[in-house]
Parts: C-alpha cells; sequence; structure tokens
C-alpha cells in the first residue's frame, strides 16, 4: 500500500460536478423533495480507491446510483473520459454500462436464486462482448472466477448462489462485474454484510483488481476506519453533501471537518487512548427535506459561528491540500 | 466483581432433533460477575444469540436446550434455576431480574402505542396494585436516563429516530431495575455516532444502577472499550474467555487473533491485514477435531483428531498450542509498508 504520486488528470475516468439529486415527496397538498444529494463534486482515477464515507441517509447510495445512471441527477453532470453521460437507455446507456459496473451491498439478494453461476456469468459476457464463441466463452468464464480466487473454476460454475458462502457469493457477484470489463468499479457497501472474518478477503481482492486491471473504485462505505483501510482518498458526506476530502491517511489521522472529527471519536478503537472518550458534538443528522440554513452541520457543531447559521461554506482549502466544507478554514474570515 | 449473577454450566442447544439435529450449543460455561460487563463476539452462526435465548428459555422451536444448568443468584442470597422454574415464577423473572434488549430491538417496538404507555405496560404486568401515576412518573424517570427529553412521552415509535427508539427500548429494559441485562447486537443497526452514544450511555448507567450487562455483538473492537471481560464464541463453544483488555493486548485462541485482525484499525501504521481464510463452519457438518483447525494457520496433527478443552485458570482458551508460545508470526499482522 506504497503512496502513489498523484496521477496527472489523464487518469481521470468518471467525474460528476454539481451532482444534485432531490426525490419529490407529498405532504399533504404541498410539493416538497428529500435534497438527498446537493451538489457533488467526485473524480474516480484509474487504478486508485476512492471511499465516500458517512452515516445511513448522508446521501452515499444515491451518489452511486446517480453515477450508474440509475436515477436520473436532477441537476449537475456526469462525465466519462470527458464526455458528458445522458443517455439512461438505449445503445448508448449499454455502452456506458459497460464502462461502470456496479457492486451492490447483499450478495444474498443481488444473485438470481434460481440461476447457476455459469448462468450469472455469461449473461454478463453475452450482453456485454456479442458473438463471443462458445470456447471464447469458456475460457472467459473459468478466467473470471480465477479473478476473484474461486478456484479451480469448475467447481463453481454450476454451483446456485444458495450452495454458496457468503464471502463467495460477493466473489461471484465481483466476477460478474468484471465480466462486462468495465474501467470503473462503484461498491455499494461490498462488504458489510459480510462476516467479520472474510471482509478483509474481499477487500483484498477489491484492491487486486483496482492495481492489475487498472479500475476506477469508487468504494461507499460507513466504516472509516476500512476507508483508511482501502482507500487511496476518503470523500466524507454529511446530509447529502461533502463536507470533507482528500487523501485518505490525513483524513482519518488528522479531520479537519468538525464532523469528521465527531466520526472518528465516535468509530470504536481500542487504541484509544484511556479516558479520552470525550465525543465532541450531540444530536442527530437534519431532516433533508427542511435541512437547516447555511451549513447543514451547524445545529451540532461545537464550533458554530454566526455566519455558519446563514451561510453555506464552499469546499475550501483546509490542510494538507484537502478540500474541507467548514467557515473553520476560510483565510480570508472577517474573525 | 467476584459473585457471580447468573452461571451457565454445559449449556448445550440443538436446532432440530434426533439425527438432523445441528448442534448450535455445545457445552458452553460461561459466568457473569456482579456488575460486570461481558461482551460475547463471534460470527454469524457461533451461537452467541442462541445462548442469550436458551439462558432465559426463549429459544423458539425447534430450538432445545439438550443439557446444561443455568443459575441465577439474586440480590438476596435467592438462587433460582432458570432452565427448571415453573412457567409463572420464569415470567414473573424476566425482566425483573434478567432483560432482554432483541437485535433489531427499535423495529420490537408497538408502532400504534404511545412509547410512554408501552412503558408503563411493563410495570403494570409486574407491578400490579401500583398506582399508574408512579408508573408514569418512573417512565418519566427512565427517559431521562437513556437521553430522551419526558415530553416524549406521548410519541409514536416512527416520530422517533433510530437510535431514540433504541434507547426507548434500554429504557424499557431498566424499568424494573434487572440485575442482568442481555443485549443482542443492540447497536449494529445504528450509525457510529449514534452507537457511541448509546455505549456511553449505557456504561455511565451501569455505574450508575450497578446491574451486569452481557453484551452480544461480531465488533470486537467495540466490545475491547466497553466490556470487562470477552468470551469468544466459534461454531457453538466458547474458544477464549479472557479481560478485554488481556484478549486485546494478547489473544491466545488463533481464531481471536484473526478476529482482532479482521478489523483494520484507525491508528498506527498502515499495513496489509488478511482476515481469516476460509469460510465459517457448517454446523451440521464439523470436523472431529478443532472445528477452528481448517481455518487455522497454526493447526498441527492433534487438532485434527482430538478437540481441545476450555482451560486455563483466570484465562482460559481452547487451544492446544502453548499459551506462551511463539506464536508472533500470526497472519494478518506481518507489516507490509
Amino acid at each position: 500500500m506504497a503512496e502513489t504520486p498523484p496521477p496527472p488528470d489523464d487518469r481521470v475516468v468518471l467525474s460528476a460536478r454539481g451532482l444534485t439529486k432531490h426525490f419529490p415527496v407529498r405532504k399533504g397538498l404541498r410539493r416538497k423533495a428529500v435534497r438527498a444529494v446537493e451538489s457533488v463534486d467526485l473524480t474516480l482515477r484509474r487504478g486508485s480507491v476512492v471511499a465516500l464515507v458517512g452515516e445511513s441517509g448522508s446521501g452515499k447510495s444515491t451518489v452511486a446510483r446517480l453515477l450508474a445512471m440509475l436515477h436520473p441527477a436532477t441537476a449537475g453532470e456526469v462525465r466519462l473520459r470527458g464526455e458528458p453521460v445522458s443517455a439512461r437507455f438505449g445503445r448508448r446507456f449499454r455502452a456506458y454500462c459497460r464502462q461502470v459496473q456496479m457492486i451492490f451491498q447483499d450478495p444474498f439478494a443481488s444473485l438470481n436464486p434460481v440461476h447457476t453461476v455459469r448462468y450469472i456469468l455469461t449473461r454478463s459476457l453475452r450482453i456485454h462482448h456479442a458473438g463471443l464463441s462458445t470456447p471464447e466463452l469458456t475460457a472467459r468464464l473459468a478466467g473470471l472466477l480465477e479473478q476473484v480466487h474461486l478456484t479451480p473454476p469448475e467447481r463453481y460454475l454450476d454451483k446456485f448462489p444458495h450452495e454458496l458462502s457468503g464471502g463467495q457469493r460477493q466473489r461471484v457477484s465481483i466476477a460478474r462485474a468484471l465480466g462486462a470489463g468495465p474501467s470503473v468499479l462503484l461498491a455499494d457497501e461490498p462488504v458489510s454484510m459480510l462476516d467479520v472474518s472474510i471482509r478483509l478477503g474481499v477487500l483484498n481482492l477489491l484492491r487486486e483488481l483496482t492495481t492489475e486491471l487498472d479500475l476506477a473504485v469508487l468504494y461507499i462505505t460507513h466504516d472509516i476506519a476500512s476507508a483508511r483501510y482501502f482507500a487511496d482518498t476518503t470523500v466524507v458526506m454529511y446530509a447529502g453533501e461533502i463536507v470533507e476530502s482528500g487523501d485518505s491517511e490525513a483524513v482519518t489521522q488528522d479531520p479537519a471537518h468538525p464532523y469528521t472529527r465527531l466520526l472518528i471519536a465516535s468509530a470504536p478503537d481500542p487504541d484509544r487512548p484511556g479516558g479520552d472518550r470525550e465525543i465532541p458534538a450531540r444530536g442527530e443528522p437534519p431532516s433533508l427535506i427542511t435541512p437547516p440554513p447555511g451549513c447543514r452541520f451547524h445545529p451540532r457543531c461545537p464550533q458554530a459561528m454566526e455566519r455558519c447559521r446563514t451561510q453555506a461554506p464552499p469546499a475550501l482549502p483546509g490542510p494538507g491540500g484537502r478540500a474541507v466544507a467548514c467557515w473553520l478554514y476560510d483565510t480570508e474570515a472577517p474573525e | 466483581m467476584n459473585q457471580p449473577v447468573l452461571e451457565i454450566s454445559g449449556l448445550s442447544v440443538d436446532y432440530g432433533y434426533h439425527d438432523d439435529a445441528v448442534h448450535a450449543l455445545r457445552d458452553v460455561s460461561l459466568s457473569l460477575g456482579r456488575g460486570e460487563v461481558l461482551g460475547l463476539a463471534g460470527e454469524s452462526g457461533c451461537g452467541k444469540s442462541t445462548l442469550a435465548y436458551a439462558a432465559t428459555r426463549l429459544l423458539p422451536p425447534p430450538g432445545l436446550i439438550t443439557g446444561g444448568e443455568v443459575l441465577f443468584h439474586s440480590r438476596t442470597g435467592e438462587t433460582l434455576d432458570l432452565l427448571r422454574l415453573p412457567d409463572d415464577e420464569l415470567r414473573a423473572a424476566r425482566w425483573d431480574e434478567i432483560a432482554i434488549v432483541f437485535q433489531g430491538a427499535m423495529n420490537s417496538l408497538n408502532p400504534v402505542r404511545r412509547v410512554g404507555r408501552q412503558l408503563t405496560d411493563v410495570m403494570a404486568a409486574h407491578r400490579p396494585g401500583v398506582p399508574m401515576s408512579v408508573h408514569k412518573g418512573r417512565a418519566r424517570e427512565l427517559l431521562g436516563l437513556v437521553g430522551i427529553p419526558a415530553d416524549r412521552m406521548p410519541a409514536y415509535p416512527h416520530q422517533l429516530s433510530g437510535g431514540q427508539r433504541q434507547r426507548v427500548m434500554i429504557a424499557m429494559a431498566l424499568a424494573l431495575d434487572p440485575q442482568v441485562v442481555i443485549m443482542d447486537e443492540p447497536t449494529t443497526a445504528l450509525d457510529v455516532v449514534t452507537q457511541r452514544q448509546i455505549v456511553e450511555r449505557l456504561i455511565a448507567l451501569r455505574a450508575e444502577l450497578g446491574f451486569s450487562v452481557v453484551f452480544i455483538t461480531h465488533d470486537v473492537s467495540l466490545l475491547i472499550e466497553m466490556a470487562d471481560r470477552i468470551a469468544v464464541m466459534y461454531a457453538g463453544r466458547i474458544v477464549e474467555d479472557a479481560p478485554a483488555a488481556e484478549i486485546y493486548a494478547e489473544p491466545r485462541h488463533p481464531y481471536t487473533r484473526g478476529l482482532l485482525g479482521s478489523f483494520p484499525p484507525l491508528r498506527g501504521p498502515r499495513r496489509a491485514l488478511s482476515g481469516i481464510p476460509g469460510a465459517p463452519p457448517d454446523l451440521a457438518s464439523l470436523p472431529p477435531g478443532c472445528a477452528f483447525a481448517p481455518r487455522c494457520p497454526h493447526a498441527f496433527a492433534r487438532c485434527e483428531g482430538e478437540r481441545p478443552e476450555l482451560s486455563g485458570g483466570r484465562r482460559l482458551s481452547a487451544c492446544f498450542l502453548p499459551a506462551d508460545g511463539p506464536v508472533a508470526a500470526v497472519q494478518g499482522v506481518a507489516p507490509v509498508e
């Protein structure tokens, strides 16, 4: 896990600018919206893993679904290798899917229980690579299973999902995603449904594939310790907005945004020095139908200033080249 | 903490009957000291919830207790044999002496009853003849204890957040001032921030009210922070039972070590970890020897044929490896950078 030099920009595969999603809800006669994701900027580069960390309801899964074009965005744009993406159906959408594949949280639900591994993987290969001959297909099937360390492949090809353990199932769904030959993987909590002892195995596999296939990976998680372990860059979301982003090690060792600090202080950590258990903030995440004005974290923030109540902070340059959406880092601040 | 409040010995539980039976719990012995927080750790399917339910005779069929004894020592010096108690006495002892917070407890509240009413219901059932106003006062006090303003009494469960509902469940468990509170994954469905608040509240209450806690979770790193003692389970048996700090500093059983190595640390050097190779065992077909042997990096011939017993003085562990042996080259903790 050596530090990689900052990759040049031609390594950018998928980027999002100002990505926004409002889900309409009806309350009585008035139309309202859940502001699930608000103006999110995100860049995925080849051969590197970006972790998106946040509490449930912070909008992290919605971001993945927006990137996979499973939801239409309310505003903002997604670019694949610099080209804006708009297709949501038809040939162009399939071409996009070939490049951007998703891995879902629950391998018990994401694999069809009535089909064998062979069928599940064949579908992925046939849909995305039309005109494969049978010997080519057989070779590719074996290759996919070998890539996810399900060896020997013959032992797994004719199994049904229920005959596999959770970890093996998640490996099959990774193989299915790889079958399309993608350049981007969007992994939505890929290990949180698995047994503790096999989670790292799956994360290590994803890390290996990232390097081997030069993939760009988005890793969505609520576990900031695993983000530190697995990802190069960590992006922290709170109530639909990105509050801090930067190098994983820097974000976890020296959190800049008060919310990141809260998250780190709350995470179980056996190495925490005894007695140092002061939790910097209380309260709960806000309603996203009527989010607080200004910074969405200000009602819970121990360092909230007058300005935070009215003005939403933009992404400001923080320590160590990080972007921090907090007025504490405004250098031109009139104290 | 020397005097035990709950003593479980040789408890065995089967799911199913005769030859088809799956032995979910085998010969488990455990004692819980007064005022102690005992953590029960293990992966899903290792029998930790079964243990909690069996000890309180709440196992749903086809779960069957096939042997063992569960003794409860009350404050007054009385001893109750929970597995042999007549139903009405058992019903009186549950909640009053031993309360349980179930897994996914925040969904166990009745959605059409106000939470205040649900709290007073419990007290009215166990303390008949006490005026309702007293119960209401107690309910208010309980909500205050868990950090929910008392004016939330008339709220319905859906008006509370997940964390608040979970705290209502904890308040309910404490309603009758029990001596033992069993919590089955009480914070798994919650976010880390909420989890931290609840765990801290629980520890503060324990100090204040002096009950004992059995805390069941798969999150060993959380247990190390909050528990006094940790029992690690694997395939229906306890494989290690020791003070939390010692488990963390110097785990003896290779499974415990693997489990600890499965949680990436938040501090210290970043290193490659490997978790535990292989898959969790199938309880229906366990190897004749140590159940962990197929996944164990240190397994040797003896482990395959013979099953190690839980042994040792204050620190119990079920492994043939010498307790102070040089097992430093542990898989999963080799530094890479």
